[in-house]
């Protein structure tokens, strides 16, 4: 498809090109907002009428309502605007990199430290 | 003239400033970190620049997907941090300098570099954490600081290579201002990481290393890199090396390195710090 920025393809890397940006673009404008406290007190008290604000399909819901940080990310999710989502969740980096490897917080942070190691 | 008297990168990632604001710099985790910064402050206490020039991505703070530029500059004399969402604490004003500003904003347009100009600018911690960084307890007050943000979220993005020839019109656009003022170059971000997918947790230790010397002593050759290379070797969002590379393009013969330190893993990165100066125009 002409909108896909390349054809390469590395495994477990979601690269956020004009298709990706087009078919995210409810859902990352929704997480944008999460910059404002505001924003962030109206999603918690009703999640699900805040994502219809912004259009979301029913798998960007779902993807939502589980937390699913791959989803999101095939759905079209940017990580700049996907982490301001979970900062709402009060999760930091190395929750997020544990949620999307299958790892614990511990375990992924254990990797990181291999891996800044050289030890890959 | 004004004089480009040396360069600096550095990683801008909001855990810096979540430990800065939480005194951890002396922890285990973060020593190694921090320990390296005392020198390349020392250099800026007795340099004294007048004017920071900082290439910086921003996360989504100033600029959204509805209209991204690839290159911006910060014409303003004073730029305001926000709340980001996550609960990094908003610090205080940074200030610009418009004329100089406005001088590159001229000289780079005319050159080619289609930059969006812009008069109000929230700045990120892709652009705070460096100068919290370097005048730790928010003292950047006396600095002034022109913001150049480069895209380094959504593709098409500016290849390296153009990144890199930015930066030598930024230098030449810089020699060309009447005024005698020194101006430090940072290089802000990077280095390999990755924070999507399934493969994030990657870090590159060997290719970081490698770039750091080669921004020293053969910047060309990362201009061959193209940022799907740079995924490739550094992770999805090593692209934030086009930042260095931009950088690096400002300075002018022969480089000599005053200063290095890299330390993995910093939250999800590989992190490098370098003090840079190089050989000045005759003026």
């Amino acid at each position: 498809m002409a909108s896909n920025y390349t054809d390469r393809h590395f495994q477990g890397t979601y690269l956020f090109d004009g298709q990706m940006a087009k078919k995210g673009y409810g859902l990352n404008k929704m997480c944008y907002t999460f910059n404002e406290q505001v924003a962030r007190d109206e999603f918690n008290t009703d999640p699900n009428a805040y994502c219809d604000k912004f259009k979301l399909s029913a798998a960007q819901k779902d993807a939502i309502h589980n937390k699913d940080i791959i989803a999101l990310l095939r759905e079209g999710g940017s990580i700049y605007y996907l982490a301001k989502f979970a900062g709402l969740l009060k999760l930091n980096m190395q929750d997020i990199g544990g949620l999307q490897t299958g790892m614990t917080t511990d375990a992924f942070k254990a990797m990181l430290e291999k891996n800044g190691r050289g030890e890959i | 003239m004004a004089n480009i008297i040396g360069a600096v990168t550095t990683s801008h990632i909001p855990a810096i400033a979540n430990a800065m604001a939480n005194g951890l710099e002396q922890t285990p985790y973060w020593k190694p970190f921090f320990d390296a910064y005392p020198p390349v402050r020392d250099w800026l206490n007795e340099k004294k620049p007048d004017v920071i020039i900082l290439f910086y991505n921003d996360h989504g703070l100033e600029f959204f997907i509805d209209k991204k530029p690839t290159f911006a500059i910060g014409v303003a004399d004073e730029y305001h941090n926000a709340d980001e969402g996550w609960g990094i604490p908003t610090i205080p004003p940074v200030t610009g300098e418009s004329d100089l500003s406005w001088h590159i904003a001229n000289s780079i347009v005319d050159e080619g570099f289609d930059m969006t100009v812009c008069q109000e600018m929230k700045v990120d911690h892709g652009l705070t954490v460096p100068l919290n960084l370097m005048w730790p307890g928010h003292q950047y007050g006396h600095v002034k600081v022109i913001p150049v943000c480069i895209n380094c979220e959504q593709y098409p993005m500016a290849q390296p290579w153009r990144t890199y020839a930015l930066g030598q019109a930024i230098g030449r656009a810089v020699q060309s201002y009447e005024k005698d003022i020194n101006v430090v170059v940072f290089g802000t971000g990077g280095m390999s990481h990755q924070l999507d997918g399934e493969r994030a947790g990657f870090i590159n230790r060997a290719f970081d290393i490698d770039c750091l010397d080669k921004l020293v002593n053969d910047p060309e050759a990362l201009t061959k890199y193209t940022n799907i290379d740079l995924v490739e070797q550094g992770g999805a969002q090593a692209v934030e090396l086009n930042m260095h590379i931009a950088m690096r393009g400002t300075l002018l013969g022969k480089v000599t390195e005053l200063h290095r330190n890299y330390h993995a893993p910093i939250s999800n990165t590989g992190s490098g710090l370098m003090l840079l100066e190089h050989e000045m125009p005759e003026s």
